[in-house]
């Protein structure tokens, strides 16, 4: 099955989109949205530094991404600028030493727009291997730390009072983003990771009644964004990366309708239920 | 600094000795000298920006103290309700997960612990919906669901009306009972505290004056604005103190001398119990927080004045 392109694309998708959907989850909650794009726009550095030191490019993208993340954190210690000030100073001049680094080097032939809008169709199955990998770290590790986590991002203070080590939590939470943005970086490409990380999480929250669930439907909507924005590019000929944002942006329409309201107002009395006194 | 009726029988839970706090190039306090041990209350009074606050989140250790100590003891159970918390309306959260935010509870104790803070009808409602009163009683039962050893509870009492504040005064009481938790409660109002308070200290950047506080019933102010209900439930505190607050940060001493700052040691402090009040507070310092303070303080005064 995965000798065929368009099988290949489908499983690396639907790969991306089960780790995308509960991390992002988190990017929703804790207003870092910003976060996520200046990490992605960094992966671009992250590529260059792969072609240069002729190293594994998922590799070169996650150690950027985890760099760029302690050097946010560092900077927000020392320096008096706002966090989104230092986040925009952070991606943008890393973008820009990522492109002058590309630009540099004249042996390398490199397709910029596939790693500016993503590639899924040229997914290899050693791709698919990393994904997946990748993707069962991750899911693995914030299903560990979600107590902490979740109890920080709701208040620091009061995990730290309760022994849950907050910090240490949001620094795992960190590398787990890099390693997402590694490993999806070549489906939907660094210009549109943010949007896999935000657009079905986003979705999810009109439909659930718990942080949890609010999670896995994150992840089964980000699923079926994968389906129809890959299905949608086949029949109209469109990126597919791009087909894929907006699969997830017709999904968060269609959830805002009264609809869906509707059924989130059902499903909220039932689920409620069934969910009681259950953590992951 | 403690007094010696305290009873020092048990290891304490937590314990500061000498613990100030530097942030932003200034002692936010200083000289904080406290305990609490297993089945005691200690309240926690003082002006707006006195240190309350900074002085229980030293003690949890959420701030590390720039001078002296803050000790808790080895694995130690704690149970926080902090002054603020904001749910952001992007989080789908039931009062019921809120229960479970830090760690897996029992089905009975999540039901027992609405029931005694008398919202088991919301165990369903999201937290973000909750009404002020409502969401401090979720924030109260999230804590002791917990069967804390410790339970640090920064104005638990804020925005809930006058009985539900008896009610809730009378429920941290109980639970003292029956956990056999030490408690360090920080209280809105200057003068009014819980009676079962054991010790009361009282702050404004640094160790002003503690004490025990007295029945309501011992001043006649105070019995006739709470009426009898309130007798078991609520205490006054007098203070002693032996020097004034200055508007500008100066602090005026019993004996007329002025200094930047007040430490125990300078020689202008008589910690003594039994001395007459001889200061005024200067400016609004003292005035107790919290909309329905102006009839407390009418009665805080009377009762003050002596």
């Amino acid at each position: 099955m995965l000798d065929d392109f368009f099988a290949r694309a489908l499983v690396a998708g639907i790969g991306v989109a089960l780790v995308a959907g509960p991390l992002g989850c988190f990017i929703v909650w804790r207003r870092l949205a910003y976060f996520g794009d200046t990490l992605s726009h960094a992966a671009l550095l992250g590529v260059a530094l792969a072609f240069l030191f002729e190293v594994n490019i998922t590799l070169a993208v996650f150690a950027v991404s985890v760099l760029v993340s302690l050097a946010l954190l560092l900077l927000q210690r020392r320096a008096s600028l706002s966090s989104d000030a230092l986040l925009g100073l952070l991606a943008h001049s890393s973008l820009a030493l990522g492109l002058m680094a590309l630009a540099f080097m004249s042996w390398v032939r490199i397709d910029l727009m596939g790693f500016l809008f993503g590639d899924i169709l040229a997914v290899s199955t050693m791709d698919i291997l990393a994904i997946y990998a990748g993707g069962v770290f991750v899911l693995v590790v914030l299903a560990a730390i979600w107590t902490p986590l979740f109890a920080a991002t709701v208040n620091r203070e009061l995990a730290e009072a309760e022994g849950l080590r907050p910090d240490r939590a949001n620094l795992v939470f960190m590398i787990l983003l890099a390693t997402v943005i590694a490993i999806s970086m070549k489906i939907v490409g660094v210009l549109l990771i943010t949007a896999m990380l935000i657009i079905p999480a986003a979705t999810a929250r009109r439909l659930s009644g718990g942080p949890e669930q609010m999670a896995v439907l994150a992840a089964v909507i980000g699923v079926i964004a994968v389906i129809g924005g890959l299905f949608g590019s086949l029949e109209w000929d469109t990126p597919s990366g791009p087909s894929i944002v907006v699969a997830a942006l017709a999904l968060f329409l269609l959830s805002l309708s009264p609809l869906a309201g509707m059924i989130a107002g059902m499903r909220r009395g039932g689920a409620a239920a069934k969910t009681e006194g259950e953590r992951p | 600094m403690l007094n010696s009726e305290v009873k020092v029988t048990h290891e304490a839970l937590v314990s500061l000795a000498g613990a100030g706090v530097f942030r932003g190039g200034r002692w936010l306090v200083r000289g904080v000298d406290l305990a609490v041990h297993p089945g005691e209350i200690v309240t926690l009074i003082g002006p707006n920006g006195s240190g309350k606050s900074t002085t229980a989140k030293t003690a949890l250790g959420i701030l590390s103290p720039d001078e002296g100590r803050a000790e808790r003891r080895a694995g130690l159970r704690v149970g926080y309700v902090p002054q603020k918390l904001s749910i952001d309306w992007t989080l789908p959260l039931t009062v019921e997960r809120f229960l479970a935010l830090t760690g897996k509870v029992e089905r009975t104790a999540t039901a027992a612990a609405l029931e005694a803070t008398g919202i088991p009808h919301l165990a369903r409602a999201e937290m973000r919906n909750l009404s002020g009163g409502e969401f401090q009683r979720a924030l109260l039962a999230r804590a002791i669901c917990r069967r804390p050893d410790l339970l640090v509870l920064d104005e638990p009492v804020q925005g809930v009306d006058f009985s539900g504040e008896i009610a809730l005064y009378d429920l941290i009481r109980r639970i003292r009972d029956d956990l056999g938790c030490g408690v360090l409660l920080i209280s809105h109002d200057l003068h009014v505290v819980m009676a079962a308070t054991d010790h009361v200290v009282c702050l404004n950047g640094h160790v002003c004056c503690q004490g025990a506080p007295k029945a309501v019933a011992s001043s006649p102010a105070y019995r006739q604005l709470f009426g009898a209900r309130a007798d078991a439930t609520l205490a006054v505190y007098e203070h002693h103190h032996d020097h004034t607050h200055l508007e500008d940060g100066r602090v005026l001493h019993a004996d007329g001398s002025i200094t930047e700052h007040c430490h125990p040691g300078d020689g202008h402090h008589h910690h003594d119990q039994d001395h007459a009040h001889d200061h005024e507070h200067a400016g609004d310092t003292h005035v107790p927080a919290g909309g329905d303070g102006a009839a407390r303080q009418d009665a805080g005064e009377a009762g003050h004045a002596r």
